[in-house]
């Protein structure tokens, strides 16, 4: 459920005592009913569901959630594998090294026809 | 299509454009600009009459439809259009158009009854010649808006270097129409030498496409009642018989055309893919989708993949000749655009397969019946 | 469109991936909850790249499926009725109820109208006063706060011909329900984005203590799915059992208080059968005695059908995540999108749709095709 996109919001104005606004959506306008975020403001993202704005969107934390996938390869390259790191310290095997095969190769490669190989 | 930078969002067109709503049956009709009105002056809607084969049947075609079309019209007004016999093999198409809302960006029914019929000739190699034009009319229905449809007719029919050589007018009753309908048929004319047909796709061949998908249906669905949004997208309606000349000039071995109207282009490949028994393998990030027909997808559920167009072309072309016709395309008006989207193989033989960004697979199947809008 | 491609970076993913690969050690169930983090899982292909040891149990979040059949031929019956304009969001109308569907009454000459938004609706009504407009309001937490504003308006602005079907389905019962029931396998949710971006992540701290289970809101996109089964993993081979936030951008722990007090007001809850799982106490939402004039319900006479489900159609089974969809036997053949049995073949992300659409490859023996 649930297909909700986030758009701008280029005008507010009221519709029969309703809080509306046109929200571009990379260049699709669409109407839409503001009146569940009442402090919103023009150049707002928000999240829209069926012609209704339910969140306004957090910029900083889409952002911070990118740098830190971001940096998630880049802490496995300067410290090695944690977790094999914390599984040696505890006396263990090294996590994947054992059990089903996983054969990991870049995602953009692609697989073959008969399934994914990872 | 060209890049879309806009720095001033659309705002959305919020009438539907409808005939019935947007022109009132009392509208008075602006008769300036009409090649011949006259005698029409007395009824600005079409009238039970009008279908009625005598005088004010004459009236519509000598007044309203054959002035609007223009330099296109041939007719002699005879009961069938008497031709001269082409050379060669003939291909015969025939379309019946009853699209709504019939005016959208870009464009009305009249472009699509026009090319719609053309683009079916060009896809089996023909030239296309001669098409007739047959309107079924519901009673009421403004003159204003049918002069709008035939003036396009005429237009794009020049545009495609089609004659408009026969037709018909019938009139039905009020609420038993939808305004306007269409039917358009073509004749045109296949070279020796040029066999291109769905049955001909092989493992091996290289899958392109003329340009960006999605983008007529998009521009229809903008101004659909209880979805309309504001865009700057229009139609891509075109004639594509000039491209396909092109294509069949560099002396390639074309295996397929086909234009991918509805169902998009995943209703044709799926198509072609069970008619000739190949598999068809698509690389999603080589799909040219526009930023803003992707972004009306993501809003209302759909499928680019499964969204109609209509000025774009598929081909099918062995690897040995796929570079030369890749680069006639490019050279053409309507190819400007045009990019590799996948290959036959022999695996998945009758499937559609598309590898997706992230590097897994999923399989594009044919769509059933319209596509709708979801939530979910 | 900006903030959504970006969490589709394959190379990102990637990563992600590589994290995921690198953490599980063990077998582990992750039932992702939401209908549209199904689509996504298998549109992406997420769950082909994913490490033998997890598996996804696809979730019943997707009310198309689970909307009971009973509503389903209610509505029917009030979209044959003549001088009715029959709105629905464009999901519902292949949904399959004892005999026909919203299509079929639509060919027989029934008005039946898709639209975007519950406005469209009321927009329709506003402009047809003579006629009894009708608005199938199904849906999640998400959806309920735009069935809501449309029925408050509707009564504040008198709109008299309009009416509203209700059928809402709640997240926390089900996950409880889930839980609860005896064949239960799943070790771990992955809750839905857009369900809390309404109501807050509140409710689930209690369930995840109760069940001893990690509960992960994430996102649509692949980067979001991906994020919320690597903090899930990383707590199943910790043995934690927390709620974390995986989708800050769009979800508060409180939620929106705005539409939260519009769905105090305008519903109230009520014991739902869920399609093909049976009855949930408390899991649904109908029209509060405040609004009992807008209730479609009241207003038209559906008592007394007859409903009947498929005895081959084994969707409760794929929606509690007992089976796969393709170990019914009357998947790809009896049953497929074009002639669904369930519901759960129709909506483009009931499970055994998803199946059928993108997976039918993997799944059909080699040099046959369904």
């Amino acid at each position: 459920m649930c297909l909700a996109v986030p758009g701008r919001i280029l005008r507010m104005f009221e519709a029969d005592d309703t809080l509306m606004s046109e929200v571009d959506f990379g260049g699709v306008v669409k109407q839409v009913c503001l009146q569940y975020i009442p402090d919103a403001a023009v150049g707002d993202y928000v999240i829209v569901h069926v012609g209704f704005a339910l969140q306004r969107l957090d910029e900083e934390s889409a952002l911070a959630t990118l740098a830190n996938f971001e940096r998630l390869g880049i802490m496995e390259e300067e410290f090695g594998d944690g977790f094999a790191l914390a599984a040696k310290q505890a006396g263990m095997p090294a996590p994947g090294n054992g059990g089903d095969s996983m054969t990991r190769t870049s995602a953009l490669s692609g697989p073959t026809m008969n399934g994914a190989t990872r | 299509m060209p890049e879309q930078t806009t720095t001033t969002p659309p705002t959305i067109i919020t009438q539907t454009t409808d005939l019935q709503t947007t022109t009132s049956r009392a509208d008075p009709v602006d008769f300036n600009g009409w090649a011949c009105p006259v005698p029409l002056r007395d009824s600005p809607t079409i009238v039970m009459g009008h279908g009625g084969g005598g005088a004010m049947s004459g009236e519509l075609i000598e007044h309203l439809f054959l002035p609007a079309f223009g330099d296109a019209a041939a007719a002699e007004l005879g009961d069938s259009a008497v031709l001269p016999a082409p050379g060669g093999r003939l291909a015969f198409s025939t379309d019946s158009f009853v699209v709504k809302p019939m005016f959208f960006p870009g464009g009305n029914i009249g472009d699509l009854a026009v090319n719609g019929t053309v683009n079916d000739l060009a896809m089996s190699g023909a030239r296309p010649l001669y098409l007739s034009t047959a309107f079924i009319l519901e009673e009421g229905t403004a003159l204003a808006g049918i002069n709008r449809i035939a003036t396009a007719i005429g237009h794009a029919a020049a545009a495609a270097g089609v004659r408009l050589v026969t037709g018909d007018t019938k009139v039905v009753d009020s609420g038993h129409g939808d305004g306007v309908f269409i039917n358009t048929a073509g004749i045109g004319v296949i070279d020796d030498g040029v066999d291109i047909r769905p049955s001909r796709a092989a493992v091996g061949d290289v899958v392109m496409i003329s340009g960006p998908i999605g983008v007529h249906g998009v521009a229809i669905m903008s101004c659909r009642e209880g979805l309309e949004f504001g865009t700057t997208i229009e139609t891509d309606s075109a004639p594509l018989n000039g491209l396909v000349q092109a294509m069949i000039a560099t002396g390639a071995d074309i295996h397929v055309l086909r234009d991918p109207t509805r169902g998009g282009v995943s209703a044709s490949l799926n198509e072609i893919a069970k008619a000739a028994n190949v598999g068809i393998d698509l690389v999603e990030r080589d799909l040219p989708i526009p930023e803003m027909v992707a972004n009306a997808c993501s809003l209302l559920g759909l499928d680019p993949l499964q969204v109609a167009n209509e000025g774009k072309l598929i081909a099918f072309v062995p690897e040995r000749d796929a570079e030369k016709v890749l680069a006639a395309m490019q050279g053409h008006e309507y190819g400007k655009e045009a990019v590799v989207i996948g290959r036959c193989g022999a695996d998945h033989r009758g499937m559609v397969v598309a590898r997706t960004a992230l590097g897994g697979n999923r399989v594009v199947d044919l769509p059933i019946g319209e596509q709708l809008p979801r939530i979910c | 469109m900006k903030y959504l491609e970006e969490f589709s970076n394959p190379e990102l993913a990637g990563k992600l991936l590589d994290r995921i690969h690198a953490a599980a050690t063990r077998r582990w169930a992750i039932m992702e909850v939401c209908g549209g983090q199904t689509h996504s899982i298998i549109r992406h292909g997420i769950d082909q790249l994913l490490p033998d040891v997890i598996e996804m149990i696809h979730g019943p979040g997707c009310p198309v499926c689970v909307t009971p059949l009973e509503i389903i031929d209610r509505a029917l019956a009030i979209a044959a009725q003549p001088g009715v304009i029959f709105c629905s969001f464009g999901d519902m109308l292949r949904v399959p109820g004892s005999e026909q569907d919203l299509i079929r009454i639509k060919s027989a000459g029934g008005d039946v109208r898709v639209v975007y938004s519950p406005l469209d609706a009321l927009k329709i009504a506003k402009e047809n006063p003579d006629r009894q407009v009708v608005f199938f309001g199904i849906g999640f937490e998400t959806t309920a706060p735009a069935n809501a504003m449309t029925v408050y308006q509707a009564k504040r602005l008198g709109i008299e011909n309009f009416s509203l079907l209700v059928s809402h389905v709640l997240v926390p019962p089900a996950i409880a329900a889930i839980m609860e029931s005896p064949s239960c396998r799943v070790q771990a949710f992955l809750a839905a984005g857009h369900v809390c971006s309404v109501m807050g992540t509140t409710e689930y701290p209690a369930l995840a203590a109760k069940y001893r289970v990690p509960i992960v809101v994430t996102g649509f996109e692949p980067l979001d799915i991906l994020e919320g089964i690597r903090r899930t993993v990383l707590q199943l081979e910790s043995g934690r059992y927390e709620v974390e936030n995986a989708y800050a951008r769009a979800v508060t722990t409180e939620g929106n208080t705005a539409a939260q007090a519009m769905l105090l007001d305008v519903f109230e809850r009520t014991d739902r059968v869920w399609r093909g799982i049976g009855m949930i106490p408390g899991s649904g939402w109908k029209l509060s005695s405040r609004y009992a004039q807008f209730d479609a319900e009241n207003r038209f006479d559906v008592r007394g059908i007859r409903t009947e489900e498929s005895t081959l159609c084994r969707s409760g089974e794929v929606l509690q995540g007992l089976i796969k969809p393709h170990e019914c036997v009357a998947f790809g053949k009896e049953c497929t999108p074009r002639n669904p049995l369930g519901a759960t073949m129709v909506s483009s992300e009931g499970a055994c749709a998803a199946y059928y659409l993108y997976r039918r490859l993997e799944l059909t023996p080699a040099g046959s095709h369904a």
